[in-house]
């Protein structure tokens, strides 16, 4: 803890406080939506020579224990791994164990996300083996980063915001390990084959690029080429192969499954319409649709009301499930750009449909990049854990502070055309629409309209949307009422939680400036 | 009232649910001592944000029931506070304490009396014993809400769940729903009235009517509550034929009271009553339900049909709906909110039949301005109760949004 202490509080420009140094680096305060314009070059990786690799291509070594010694592994250094894999991942703790074997301490895991799987995490932090993580911590892991007990703080990034932090150099990534459901001898990998498929691999394509060295795990080694490709052999050190690199149980669910809940359903179906009475749903347009089972049952409802007004969408934004791939199989949508694949008909489909493409969080979400898509899709369907009264919305903790979810690409989500925010408007007992949320991952300015059972509000400003949909039946209501209402049906407003004073986790924004604190809960 | 002990000794008084799969309910665990105060004890999913609350209520409700010796144990999952307070209240009237108290939660006001012929398209049940269903029950579209107390509930929670839906029906709004209570089977059911009728509920149904005399029991014993606290309100009557024996009667149970509105009909008892199989296309039960239909029609009365078990299989509930409709039943039961919207549509009339049906009405609009007596439509005169259909037909449809 030798680093907090020397740490000051600043305030941002939404009134959070935020530490000024985490993890011995300084941090700039969130200014604001684009208001963060750095200066300067792109990191890059070392110059390498072919002449250092073997000519007939074969790079494969025996263990992920040798391979970690063969690229260098020293105490302090930064090691990635990729999440599609989700739950089922095992890569990712074989090569943290891998590098507990050569004896390395006080390193950085840098996950696209972690999974509660991984959870066994925790003794290699006890261990001193993980100094900290840097990516979405939940279950175990978030209670483990939340209670104070992690050495150095946490640091959650959105999945554009991971890319953003590589490229400009904030994270170096030292070694980064690939888990790969086919891949060949030399380091060419693909997530849409073997037999733990997993759809796209874009998560690890900067890791690929940007790390000192990279590591291929496979379960199914093929011979050169491995066709397709997303990650590109010439940026990869070593390919190791193992009996399996994770749970395909777990890798995909068989089907994902629609929601059941009537409030949800109702949650759902007021999505739809509104994209229709808006005027959102045309020919041509585009949207994203998470995996949720909100998200999934929007599509459901969604569909047959473009069947029944003539359109298609041009490009729909998975994460892909069954639902995306049978709008594009009936001609919904021309294509879908997909960042990651949820179910086994969305591994068949971007295996085998070229109109099902593979995107990466650079195409789809990087603050450094000359634009990006995210921008570009007219309407997204989101959840978050809380929303206040200004439309901010919080989506990484619980209303009592703890970590429950990753930012993923939420907080790049938000720059869409028109920003839906699905939530019920309590949980339990506990008020989703709140005066002021706990942790503030998304600025008000850029949610749009937040759907509840109860009805759907929408951003004041956005006068164009509450012109739009004004005639339809749609129970459009201001936020404030909903709250007013959930607060009465909640017996009064929740008690606010009692938090340390301790920061145990950063929130950064899309552009690396540090928009909220996580606390320590005491 | 009598107390029905259930479910322990009569020293330890246990209501409701707790457990990972429960939501939105609470149990309490109440134990009677001699002395040395309350010793109260929670644990509650939502501490961190009402904790506090639930402690106060807690003592609140203990203190209005005079319970002042006690070790009392909460597990919250997340329960509303009308749901904590008829918790309370039945474990503590279960471990033989606070007889002759109620403990009632603030009253939302009251919506205005539901008219005697109103629509009852639907109406969506939701089990007595499940308060997390009940607070979003009304969102979804219904006619009418029914909080059943009758076969949803485990005997073993009939005290509890009156108290819960009589709680309910002061706290939780059901905004234009009707709002229904199936009490249980007479004599039971009698007791259900105590605490029921106070609140006003818009409609009792009342299970398993054979005689007549169920339902003028159940009739006298609401108008005497009625005229204990003061209530001008109608409470109607809905009795529910479910055994061969109703079906013979019917006639004689459709006038068995003034405040009945409308007759229904519960297939899966009926069914089990003759021995037969129900089937999806309900050939065996085509003679009840018409008789039921004609006798509600023959005493001025709706005839509503039962309930469409397979919450799946919406084509089937549809055909079911369309086919009921068309034997002159007015509506039907709904087991899931899913279900609300298809059975709208499939008693909704057609755009044939509304056309039809307006150029009747303005047949006899014309006929009126002009004085005539007879009603006529081209060449074919047009009979006194096909006006009287075609302007109740417009009604409805504006009822249902499908005219302006």
């Amino acid at each position: 803890m030798a680093i907090l202490e020397k740490t000051e509080l600043l305030t941002n420009a939404v009134g959070r406080i935020v530490p000024e140094i985490v993890n011995g680096r300084s941090q700039v305060p969130y200014m604001g939506v684009g208001k963060c314009q750095p200066i300067g070059r792109k990191a890059a990786p070392p110059v390498r020579t072919a002449a250092d690799y073997p000519a007939n291509g074969d790079k494969r070594v025996a263990s992920l224990e040798i391979a970690l010694r063969k690229c260098g592994l020293r105490d302090g250094m930064v090691i990635s791994s990729h999440h599609h894999l989700r739950d089922g991942d095992r890569v990712a703790l074989m090569a943290l164990e891998a590098a507990s074997l050569v004896g390395a301490k006080n390193l950085m895991w840098f996950p696209s996300a972690s999974f509660p799987s991984q959870k066994s995490a925790i003794a290699l932090m006890e261990a001193g083996v993980i100094d900290h993580i840097e990516g979405s911590m939940n279950g175990p892991l978030g209670d483990y980063c939340t209670q104070g007990k992690m050495r150095g703080i946490g640091v959650l990034r959105s999945h554009g915001g991971r890319w953003q932090a590589i490229q400009d150099g904030e994270v170096h990534i030292d070694i980064a390990v690939i888990a790969a459901p086919t891949a060949d001898p030399f380091g060419n990998c693909d997530g849409s084959h073997g037999k733990s498929a997993c759809g796209s691999l874009g998560f690890a394509l900067a890791d690929s690029i940007y790390a000192d060295r990279v590591i291929v795990v496979t379960d199914n080694l093929v011979p050169f080429p491995c066709i397709p490709w997303q990650i590109q052999g010439n940026n990869v050190d070593c390919v190791v192969e193992v009996d399996s690199i994770g749970d395909p149980a777990k890798i995909v669910s068989g089907t994902t499954q629609i929601t059941r809940s009537p409030d949800r359903l109702r949650i759902a179906e007021f999505i739809a319409r509104f994209l229709r009475d808006a005027g959102i749903m045309r020919d041509g347009f585009s949207f994203q649709a998470g995996s949720g089972g909100i998200a999934l049952a929007f599509v459901s409802y969604l569909k047959p009301m473009m069947k029944k007004a003539g359109v298609k969408a041009r490009f729909v934004r998975g994460g892909s499930t069954k639902y995306l791939v049978e709008l594009l199989e009936e001609g919904f949508t021309d294509y879908i750009l997909d960042g990651q694949t949820f179910d086994l008909d969305g591994v068949r489909s971007i295996a085998s449909n070229p109109r099902h493409i593979a995107t990466s969080p650079f195409t789809s979400y990087n603050y450094h990049g000359k634009g990006n898509f995210a921008s570009m899709v007219d309407a997204v369907v989101l959840g978050a854990t809380e929303v206040d009264i200004n439309f901010n919305a919080n989506v990484v903790t619980h209303s009592d502070g703890r970590l429950l979810h990753g930012i993923g690409g939420w907080q790049n989500c938000l720059s869409s055309g028109c920003t839906i925010l699905a939530v019920p408007s309590f949980r339990d007992r506990i008020p989703v629409i709140v005066d002021q949320v706990t942790t503030l991952c998304g600025p008000g300015e850029l949610v749009d309209v937040v759907a509840t059972e109860r009805g759907i509000a929408i951003n004041p400003r956005r006068q164009d949307l509450i012109e739009a949909v004004k005639g339809s039946n749609l129970p459009i209501r201001p936020i404030e009422d909903i709250k007013k209402e959930v607060e009465r049906i909640c017996g009064g407003k929740p008690r606010l939680p009692r938090r340390g004073d301790t920061p145990v986790a950063i929130v950064k924004w899309v552009d690396g400036t540090v928009i909220d604190t996580v606390w320590q809960v005491p | 009232m009598s107390n029905v002990f259930i479910n322990g000794t009569d020293t330890v008084g246990v209501a409701g649910h707790c457990g990972p799969d429960v939501r939105s309910d609470l149990q309490v665990r109440i134990e009677p001592r001699e002395r040395d105060g309350l010793q109260i004890k929670i644990e509650s999913r939502v501490d961190a944000y009402y904790g506090d609350s639930i402690r106060r209520q807690t003592e609140e409700v203990l203190e209005a029931l005079a319970v002042r010796h006690a070790s009392v144990e909460i597990h919250d999952e997340g329960a509303l506070p009308f749901v904590i307070a008829a918790r309370i209240e039945a474990a503590a009237r279960h471990a033989g304490l606070g007889e002759g108290t109620r403990v009632l939660p603030p009253q939302l006001p009251l919506r205005e009396p539901r008219a005697r012929d109103r629509m009852r398209r639907s109406r969506l049940y939701v089990p007595g014993s499940e308060p997390k269903y009940f607070i979003n029950a009304a969102l979804h579209g219904s006619d009418g809400i029914i909080l059943d107390l009758e076969d949803s509930v485990h005997v073993s929670e009939k005290e509890a769940a009156r108290l819960l839906v009589r709680n309910a029906l002061r706290a939780v709004d059901f905004f234009e729903c009707e709002r229904m209570v199936r009490i249980n089977q007479v004599p039971l059911g009698l007791q259900d009235l105590e605490e029921i009728v106070p609140e006003c509920p818009d409609l009792i149904l009342i299970p398993k009517v054979e005689e007549p005399q169920q339902v003028i029991a159940v009739d006298e014993r609401i108008g005497k509550i009625k005229a204990d606290y003061g209530i001008n309100r109608p409470v109607w009557l809905m009795p529910i034929l479910e055994s061969a024996l109703g079906i013979e009667n019917a006639f004689a149970i459709a006038r068995a009271g003034e405040q009945i509105v409308a007759l229904t009909v519960g297939l899966e008892d009926y069914t089990a009553d003759l021995g037969v199989a129900k089937t999806p296309t309900g050939s065996e039960t085509l003679y009840a339900r018409q008789r039921v239909v004609n006798a509600a029609r023959a005493a001025g009365l709706q005839a509503i049909d039962s309930v469409f078990g397979d919450v799946a299989e919406m084509e089937g509930l549809r055909a079911w709906g369309v086919g009921s409709r068309a034997l002159g039943f007015e509506g039907m039961g709904c087991v899931h909110p899913a279900q609300i919207a298809v059975i709208h549509e499939a008693f909704a009339p057609s755009a044939a039949e509304l056309e039809k049906a307006h150029r009747i009405v303005a047949a006899y609009n014309e006929a009126q301005a002009k004085g005539f007596g007879v009603v006529s439509l081209g060449s074919k005169m047009i009979d006194a109760p096909v006006v009287q259909r075609a302007l109740k037909l417009t009604a409805r449809a504006r009822e249902m949004g499908l005219l302006s």
